[in-house]
């Protein structure tokens, strides 16, 4: 049975409007009178699409995420079906009661503390107050804010007033709830279990819609995604394949790519032809588990025996931060190739990068000695594909730590302890 | 699985169609009763924010009307000489007329800035949008009640005793907070496209309590002029006021008519208004 069902929904903005366009009376007037006199020429017309004709159906108890460039239209969307704004045509039929959680603390008032609050904010929020006042203590619990429950919230840290609002909302238990990436904020702790209670509220038969632009998070959390871009829904599916193609629309890279014999880069001795992302069975794949191997497979033609070729990648974070270089070093391939077709794979060891998107840079070098290398064929952002942490939990270095681990790269590493327990038992523990 | 949460069965869970276009009247009744929670807590807010922020708090509303009462006193009834009506010293004529007034005045400004001062809420979560202007007519009601009991107490120090159509005190009171609604529901809704409103408002309020009997009554208006300043419904509402709680005295019965008759229609056109005009507030504000 579907919990939202959606027909051709459509926002179109006034220009305008988007620019905080509230008139004075003095505009008004001015435009009431030149549109009497038909001097001037009306408002400009100028309007924007921000969402287009998008239909979907979200299932009840499904995690949906609903992913896009900034200004790709999420928020409209998420605007819509909490009736916040209405749509210009189409329509959407939803089931159950919707909850918004479009900003933490909607509502919250500084002055008011800590338990004013849970009740205005539930209010707001449309809970009933015996619903909060059987809550109250779940709430406060989930909060951790005890001990300043009668204090104003403006004394609140800001993690203790994301905490209470966050809390608050997850509480609310609606059929239906949106979620914007609010949980961006907050300790890795706080984190976790606020993912912790949006899967058990999807498991309890609720539905949730997620906003996000952290893309390990999204694969974490849902099956399913949405890809809006300019206002269209271009992509709905399992989350893998979604996610390569807002890879493709982010980079404008993929995880395959072909080159005719036109525009194939290179010289008249070496062209690269294809290069793709492959898993452990040589498929091609957009997304990669941070405990599978991943391959790079760059395809090229030696067209005339000439110099020596070496396959080199270069391979970049989100942060445009080089992760590492690599090169073919077979020694097989320091001495000229042989006319023909080459298709040669890096295999990249599980563990080793860390979750986020990956742009993948390639190249075919000529060693001369004492010199810098000749590069004879290179193509910059070839490739793209996303590193996600799906694994059950322990499965990776992560362990059950739910939030995101920094860094450039993410080793699964040896872990040994010595201990001088005092009833003498456990003296050393390996687990490798 | 969170043992706290209920296994949701949502086959019985109504269905609801976002479209274009407006719900019907009847829909959005029913929507802002459902919400009327949020209406207490944005009254208890509202209200409690006051007295929480201000040094003297409820003060303010005893000590507002009293001392409008005793300039006008000492202004217009003994310099310019304007007499009381209904049989009644000039102070308690005064503060009977002060109070419906200064709620009025209060729900006047509350009411234009209410849908914008909370564009944080319009522009994040769904309710009934009514639910806004409609808290700030209510919160005010608070400021009314704790005067009232200022004129119960002048009562007692002059010694009088009410009429028995005292009683009728609700109905007018209920005119008033009609009249602060319908005009609160234009202002508001305004006030979101036109930010001027909040400059012509003190304006606004003061010509308007010059045009109601407040410090002046109704029988030295001219019986022709009557009927005009009628279309005003704070006339009918504080004179209305007046009769009621002072009593003895004639009752201009054709100026509370049409001043009721004014207040419905100023309502209707407000609530046609807003409801015209709601579905853009966060698209525009």
């Amino acid at each position: 049975m579907f919990a939202i069902h959606a027909e051709k929904l459509s926002k179109e903005y006034r220009i305008g409007q988007l620019a905080g366009g509230y008139d004075t009376l003095r505009e008004s007037i001015n435009r009431g009178v030149s549109r009497l006199t038909h001097r001037a020429p009306a408002v400009s017309g100028e309007t924007v699409w921000a969402l287009k004709d998008v239909s979907f159906e979200v299932e009840q108890g499904e995690v949906l995420g609903l992913i896009g460039r900034n200004g790709a239209g999420k928020t409209t969307l998420m605007r819509l079906l909490g009736r916040i704004t209405e749509p210009t045509s189409g329509y959407a039929d939803i089931r159950g009661r919707v909850g918004s959680l479009l900003e933490v603390g909607t509502g919250f008032h500084p002055e008011l503390t800590g338990r004013e609050n849970i009740f205005l904010n539930a209010a707001i929020l449309g809970m009933r107050r015996s619903d909060v006042t059987r809550r109250f203590d779940d709430i406060v619990e989930f909060a951790e804010v005890q001990k300043f429950l009668d204090t104003p919230v403006k004394r609140y840290s800001s993690g203790m007033y994301v905490r209470l609002a966050f809390s608050v909302a997850a509480h609310l238990e609606p059929e239906i709830l949106l979620v914007d990436e609010v949980l961006a904020v907050g300790d890795a702790e706080f984190q976790k279990r606020c993912l912790g209670r949006m899967e058990s509220l999807g498991r309890s038969g609720r539905t949730v819609i997620f906003i996000s632009h952290n893309m390990p998070l999204v694969a974490r959390l849902c099956s399913r995604l949405v890809l809006l871009e300019g206002g269209e829904l271009i992509a709905d599916g399992p989350t893998e394949e979604v996610i390569g193609r807002y890879l493709v629309s982010q980079s404008g890279s993929s995880a395959v790519r072909t080159w005719t014999a036109e525009d194939a880069p290179g010289t008249d001795s070496v062209r690269l032809r294809a290069a793709r992302v492959v898993g452990e069975t040589e498929a091609t794949t957009e997304v990669v588990d941070v405990s599978e191997t991943a391959g790079i497979e760059i395809e090229f033609e030696v067209l005339r025996e000439g110099p020596e070729f070496v396959p080199w990648i270069d391979l970049y974070n989100e942060a445009g931060t080089l992760v590492f270089s690599a090169l073919d070093n077979d020694a097989a391939w320091r001495e000229p190739r042989r006319p023909g077709r080459y298709a040669t794979t890096a295999w990249i060891p599980p563990h080793l990068l860390n979750e986020g998107s990956i742009v993948v840079s390639l190249s075919l070098k000529t060693f001369a000695p004492g010199r810098k290398p000749i590069r004879q064929a290179e193509f910059d952002s070839a490739l793209a594909f996303q590193v996600v942490d799906r694994g059950e939990a322990g499965s990776s270095s992560r362990g059950d730590f739910a939030g995101r681990m920094a860094g450039t790269v993410r080793p699964l590493l040896r872990w040994t302890t010595r201990t001088e327990a005092a009833d003498g038992l456990l003296v050393r523990h390996d687990r490798g | 699985m969170d043992p706290q949460i209920e296994v949701l069965d949502l086959g019985a869970s109504r269905l609801f169609r976002v479209k274009p276009g407006r719900p019907s009247f009847a829909a959005e009744v029913a929507e802002v009763w459902a919400y009327r929670e949020l209406l207490f807590f944005l009254v208890w807010r509202d209200v409690k924010l006051r007295y929480k922020q201000t040094v003297l708090g409820a003060l303010w509303a005893i000590l507002q009307p009293f001392v409008a009462m005793v300039i006008f006193t000492i202004i217009f009834h003994r310099f310019a000489g304007i007499k009381a009506e209904y049989h009644v010293p000039y102070p308690l004529f005064a503060f009977a007329g002060m109070l419906p007034w200064l709620y009025f005045a209060s729900c006047l400004t509350q009411s234009s800035t209410s849908i914008v001062g909370n564009s944080a809420l319009v522009t994040k979560v769904f309710f009934p949008r009514l639910i806004i202007p409609l808290a700030s007519v209510v919160g005010p009601l608070i400021d009314f009640f704790l005067a009232f009991v200022v004129l119960v107490g002048m009562f007692l120090w002059y010694g009088r005793i009410p009429h028995w159509h005292v009683i009728v005190t609700p109905f007018f009171l209920a005119l008033a907070l009609l009249t602060a609604l319908g005009v609160g529901l234009w202002l508001s809704a305004l006030n979101v496209r036109y930010r001027d409103v909040p400059y012509v408002i003190p304006f606004l309020t003061q010509i308007w309590f010059f045009a109601t009997p407040v410090v002046y009554g109704l029988e030295s208006v001219p019986l022709k002029w009557r009927s005009i300043m009628a279309l005003n419904p704070m006339t009918g509402v504080i004179d209305g006021f007046r009769w009621a709680v002072l009593g003895r005295g004639v009752p201009h019965y054709h100026v509370f008519a049409i001043s009721a008759v004014v207040s419905i229609l100023i309502t209707i056109s407000g609530l046609w208004y807003f409801k015209r005009v709601e579905r853009h507030f966060a698209d525009v504000i």
